[in-house]
């Protein structure tokens, strides 16, 4: 019997944000890619929100675009709504979340591999790896297809054995109906990997038409919109955007979901699977918080082309009549119809810990994996896995050093850091408080970040790279001006200050300290800066930020400094941790797979447990 | 912490008597020795490498002569400037010369610390990581475990609550900040205002305590043991001149163990008065008389009394055996009375011990108890641990640090800075309250986070 056999550089198992990512980059970097998935259709889906973005999230977003990814740029073609969220907050944690089209934001997406020189775009199902000598050679599809590579990236999300449940229902499918994959678990076990069942939710769907909008409270994008990516002209994107709404559960809700609560698979016991906590369905906020009175829900478009709305608050795996039931207790949502049953998923993921940094597993050579696969939930936190683990794959095959980003330079390095070294129990979220360097890991600073290590990594154009060295030069020596400056009392000066709610000044004053007026800004100050040079706005905006927080902004430097000095120290491999008494016996036997590791890591992994590196040895 | 920051601690043992030599390493040392020295020359102008005579001067006032030597880095064993004060050893003088050193800019070193950084500035070669990282994280267990034992249970109870409040809050912001539609600020930095207050008095009042001594159980861990009613507690109320515990004519009375500290100038003995110890059947006693004897093995120095009216029985000698490696002062006590037990007698079961007779009663023979005591400490047989003094120092350094993070949070409110850069500090101050009880970050926050406020999807 014959059968197809063809010959790639690159394997890449999975389309969804990942191994998009994952496969863009590599035939990119110009190696001969393909990239598998169950459905054509289903080229990075968003089977769950109808967003990219948020707090954190939206960070991922932009550093993945400084590095060289796709998803800043296809979701700035498919928004239909966007929002800077926490403005009023610090720079830190402003973060950019747009609604999307969730159809054409796979169009798109689609078309852009499709387009992509090197990179072939095939559906079915992977079922095996290839492995020979502890080096991947290979992988297989169902149909018995035979692929000969030098790497493999596993970018399989939720769909490794995965079944849905609500009620008592169970589909053997992974998300929305699809296919699940149910060969391939059974080969990467065969081959030393170790796998666990995560879980996670998504709410109904419902049909637009039968929403009483009138009882909710509409909510619209920001008036001026920031694109996520370094290369969109903010100009080109400004567009009518489209609402969403603003409605909460209450009593009623929580009596029928109470008294319903044996009915679901998540209480009854049928859910193997751990569940996360951040993005707990409403069975678990009406048990586990159950002196609140309502809780908020966010009604979202999923795109133009469907009447679908997301039930942003109520993802849920109670029975269908609960589930009408419930949801027509809520303002707005009296007689709507369901579209799509919410559902909860159970599947197939690995724990991060038996990779490298670089996404590599420890035991398999050339084989990579990114994504929900490795214990992480989220598009974005998805995206940037299947980005670091692509290049990587790509670099290996390439005989070129791989790339580790930290956690001092990037929240995609805190994210792979923590999971690959951090227990955890749960699908792994991105959130502001995991990265112990915010103030310098900003989102408006992404590019300045990290555009080296893209260009460096040959993902970013010298072009581009140019022109963030030249921005840097510009906002280096504006900053140097502006703290040189001295401003006088005169009439001018106190006018402006007055117009703008400010105690004039009665002395001279360093033009910086107006700048660190909670009330005041660079740009607000140009009247009385005459030898200001014109500078484009994302100059501007890095000046201010640098000169108003710089009191923050220099502590975290020196923390970031003393970091890379522990981070840089290498401990050797082939040390026998078993001859360090002090060292608890449960860390030896985690450390010793870690072959050569800084020092820092040694102390984060071994001796510490979790906690922050920096505090760790000094 | 950062690594830049210069760092001091004594780096002989405190009772080894002769010379002691306080260590200080970093960018600073030599400036800060320079504001408490006075030579010849400024240490400032002298060559690396040299060794230089002259006083410590507390202000105007003179603390020692000392020999000082001044090493600039890289030649030293931190890589770092170095300079190191050979002082005369005594424990008093040490202490205070740390203190001044403390005082001018220096910060005490954590346990390994210079080793670390001889480590992290490339002195030590990586074929001796091992050993390095060994010595670090057993050093630091036993900082930790001294520090916890250091402190007093009820203020690891304040330290544990204000460590609470302090998360809620850290969690509170964060959660706002990870899920601003679900999670309001509006008007947040008032509350908290009210919050951190009576935290940070608090906080102060600690540290005025740690100053005065009584935070820490900081001296010679003593303990007496003996049989019931033989008269311990009278030695304990007599020798702190109070009375504290209650003395009755019942055998039993004190049925868990009380303490004291006692101040011999310069340094003190903490006290623990224990259960009497004898075979019993009474529940409450037999845990007391567990206690007593587990308090010996942990003991610097032990008392024990014998009432010396009644002759030896099988519970003395039972007690004496499990004594007999310790370092043991034997007092004959109601020696105002008609004696039954002598000197023979207790050396024959206990040989080479020093025997006092005293009346604790009359109060005689107890200065010659404080002569012997105090004679132990000074030829070094009973020691006053070194890592003592520099967990005081540190946990007071670390009170400092987080009262100094909570004004930062403070003066951030006042400005009017965004409610992120609350927490930072918050954290800060949350890490340095951990630090005195042993307990760092770990996952404390993001449990918190999910388990007091209900977030988004």
């Amino acid at each position: 019997m014959s059968v197809v056999e063809e010959t790639y550089d690159v394997v890449v198992v999975g389309a969804g944000h990942a191994g998009c990512e994952a496969a863009l980059a590599c035939a990119r970097l110009g190696l001969k890619t393909i990239i598998f998935t169950v459905s054509m259709d289903s080229v990075a889906l968003m089977p769950c929100n109808p967003n990219i973005g948020g707090s954190s999230k939206g960070h991922l977003v932009r550093e993945l675009d400084a590095l060289g990814g796709q998803m800043g740029i296809n979701i700035d073609k498919t928004f239909l709504q966007s929002k800077m969220l926490n403005k009023s907050k610090g720079p830190a944690v402003h973060s950019l979340r747009a609604q999307a089209d969730k159809l054409q934001y796979s169009v798109e997406m689609k078309k852009t591999l499709q387009a992509q020189e090197n990179l072939t775009l095939r559906q079915a199902e992977v079922s095996e790896i290839m492995v020979e000598d502890g080096k991947i050679v290979g992988a297989k599809t169902f149909s018995g297809g035979t692929y000969h590579c030098k790497a493999v990236v596993l970018c399989t999300g939720t769909y490794l054995k995965a079944r849905c449940l609500y009620g008592d229902v169970i589909e053997y499918t992974g998300p929305n109906g699809l296919k699940a994959a149910n060969t391939l678990s059974a080969s990467l076990e065969k081959n030393g990997i170790e796998l666990r069942r995560f879980k996670t939710g998504t709410p109904a769907r419902i049909d637009g038409s039968t929403i009483d909008y009138s009882k909710m409270e509409e909510q619209f994008g920001d008036e001026r919109i920031v694109p996520f990516s370094f290369t969109t002209d903010p100009d080109s994107i400004q567009k009518k955007q489209v609402s969403c709404y603003l409605t909460y559960t209450n009593e009623k809700t929580h009596e029928i979901i109470r008294k319903n609560l044996d009915r679901s698979p998540m209480y009854s016991g049928v859910i193997e699977g751990t569940g996360p906590r951040y993005c707990p369905s409403i069975e678990d906020k009406v048990v586990k918080f159950a002196e609140k009175e309502r809780h908020q829900l966010f009604v979202e478009p999923e795109g133009l082309s469907t009447n679908e709305m997301y039930i942003s608050g109520m993802s849920s795996s109670m029975p269908e009549d609960v589930q009408y039931e419930m949801y027509h207790t809520v303002p707005g949502l009296e007689h709507a119809t369901i579209v799509r049953n919410a559902y909860a998923i159970e599947y197939d993921c690995i724990d991060a810990n038996q990779l490298y940094a670089t996404l590599e597993f420890k035991k398999v050579k050339g084989l990579f994996a990114g994504g929900q696969f490795n214990g992480s939930s989220g598009y974005e936190e998805a995206a940037a896995q299947g980005l670091v683990a692509g290049f990587n794959a790509a670099l290996e095959v390439l005989g070129r050093e791989q790339v580790v980003l930290d956690r001092s330079e990037s929240y995609i390095g805190v994210l792979i850091d923590d999971l690959v070294t951090k227990e955890s129990h749960e699908p792994y979220r991105m959130m502001t408080s995991r990265a112990e360097y915010r103030l310098l890991l900003r989102q408006d600073n992404a590019d300045l970040r990290l555009s080296k290590i893209g260009h460096a990594i040959g993902l970013i154009s010298d072009e581009r790279y140019d022109w963030v060295c030249k921005k840097e030069e510009l906002i280096e020596k504006e900053i140097a001006r502006v703290k040189e400056k001295n401003i006088g009392s005169n009439k001018k000066v106190n006018d402006l200050l007055k117009s703008l709610d400010s105690i004039p000044v009665t002395n001279g004053v360093k033009f910086c300290d107006l700048i660190r007026r909670p009330e005041l800004s660079y740009d607000l100050l140009a009247p009385i800066d005459e030898e200001r040079p014109d500078l484009p706005e994302e100059v501007r905006e890095q000046v201010n930020i640098n000169i108003k927080y710089e009191g923050y902004i220099t502590r975290q430097i020196k923390q970031v400094e003393h970091f890379k000095k522990i981070e840089s120290k290498k401990i050797p491999a082939g040390i026998d941790y078993d001859d360090v008494p002090s060292l608890p016996v449960k860390h030896r036997t985690g450390i010793q797979n870690f072959g050569s590791i800084s020092c820092g890591h040694f102390c984060f992994v071994g001796i510490f447990g979790t906690g922050k590196v920096s505090k760790i040895i000094v | 912490m950062l690594e830049k920051d210069t760092i001091a601690a004594i780096s002989t043992g405190l009772s080894e008597g002769g010379i002691g030599m306080i260590r200080i390493s970093g960018d600073d040392a030599i400036e800060i020795c320079d504001k408490i020295y006075k030579g010849k020359q400024k240490l400032i102008d002298v060559e690396s490498h040299t060794i230089h005579y002259g006083h410590i001067y507390d202000g105007d006032t003179l603390l020692d002569e000392v020999m000082v030597s001044v090493m600039r880095g890289p030649r030293t064993y931190t890589r770092e400037d170095v300079v190191e004060i050979n002082c005369h050893g005594s424990v008093f003088l040490l202490k205070e010369i740390l203190s001044l050193v403390l005082r001018s800019g220096a910060r005490p070193a954590q346990p390994g610390e210079f080793t670390k950084r001889a480590f992290l500035n490339g002195r030590i070669d990586l074929s001796q990581a091992e050993s390095v990282m060994d010595v670090i994280s057993s050093q630091n267990e036993i900082a930790a475990k001294n520090s916890l034992r250091q402190l007093d249970g009820h203020l690891k109870n304040q330290i544990v609550s204000m460590r609470q409040k302090l998360i809620y809050e850290i969690a509170y912001i964060e959660s706002a900040l990870d899920d601003p539609e679900h999670i309001s600020l509006d008007g947040y930095g008032d509350h908290l205002s009210e919050v951190i207050r009576p935290i940070m008095d608090e906080i102060s009042k600690l540290i005025s305590s740690a100053k005065d001594g009584s935070f820490i159980k900081n001296g010679i861990k003593t303990v007496i043991v003996g049989k019931p009613n033989v008269g311990k507690s009278s030695l304990l109320n007599v020798l702190a001149k109070k009375e504290r515990a209650i003395v009755t004519d019942i055998p039993g009375t004190t049925r868990d163990t009380l303490e004291e500290m006692i101040s011999f100038g310069e340094f003190s003995l903490h006290m623990i008065d224990t259960a009497g110890i004898r075979d019993t059947d009474d529940k409450v006693e037999k845990i007391g008389v567990k206690k007593a004897i587990s308090m010996v093995d942990e003991a610097d120095l032990v008392l024990y009394v014998v009432d010396s009216t009644f002759a030896l029985d099988q519970d003395d000698f039972d007690l004496m055996e499990k004594i007999s490696d310790e370092k043991v002062i034997v007092l004959l006590n109601k020696s105002d009375l008609e004696v039954k037990v002598s000197e023979e007698d207790i050396l024959k079961h206990l040989p080479k011990k020093k025997i006092i007779s005293i009346s604790a009663k009359e109060h005689t023979g107890l200065d010659e108890l404080k002569e012997e005591i105090r004679s132990m400490f000074f030829s070094g047989e009973i020691a006053l641990n070194n890592e003592i003094f520099i967990t005081n120092e540190r946990q007071k350094f670390s009170l400092e640090e987080a009262n100094r993070s909570l004004s930062q949070v403070c003066g951030s409110i006042e400005n009017d800075m965004p409610e992120d850069f609350f927490s930072i500090d918050l954290m800060d101050a949350y890490e340095s309250l951990g630090k005195i009880i042993g307990e760092s970050l770990e996952e404390d926050l993001v449990n918190q986070i999910f388990s007091k406020f209900c977030m988004g999807k």
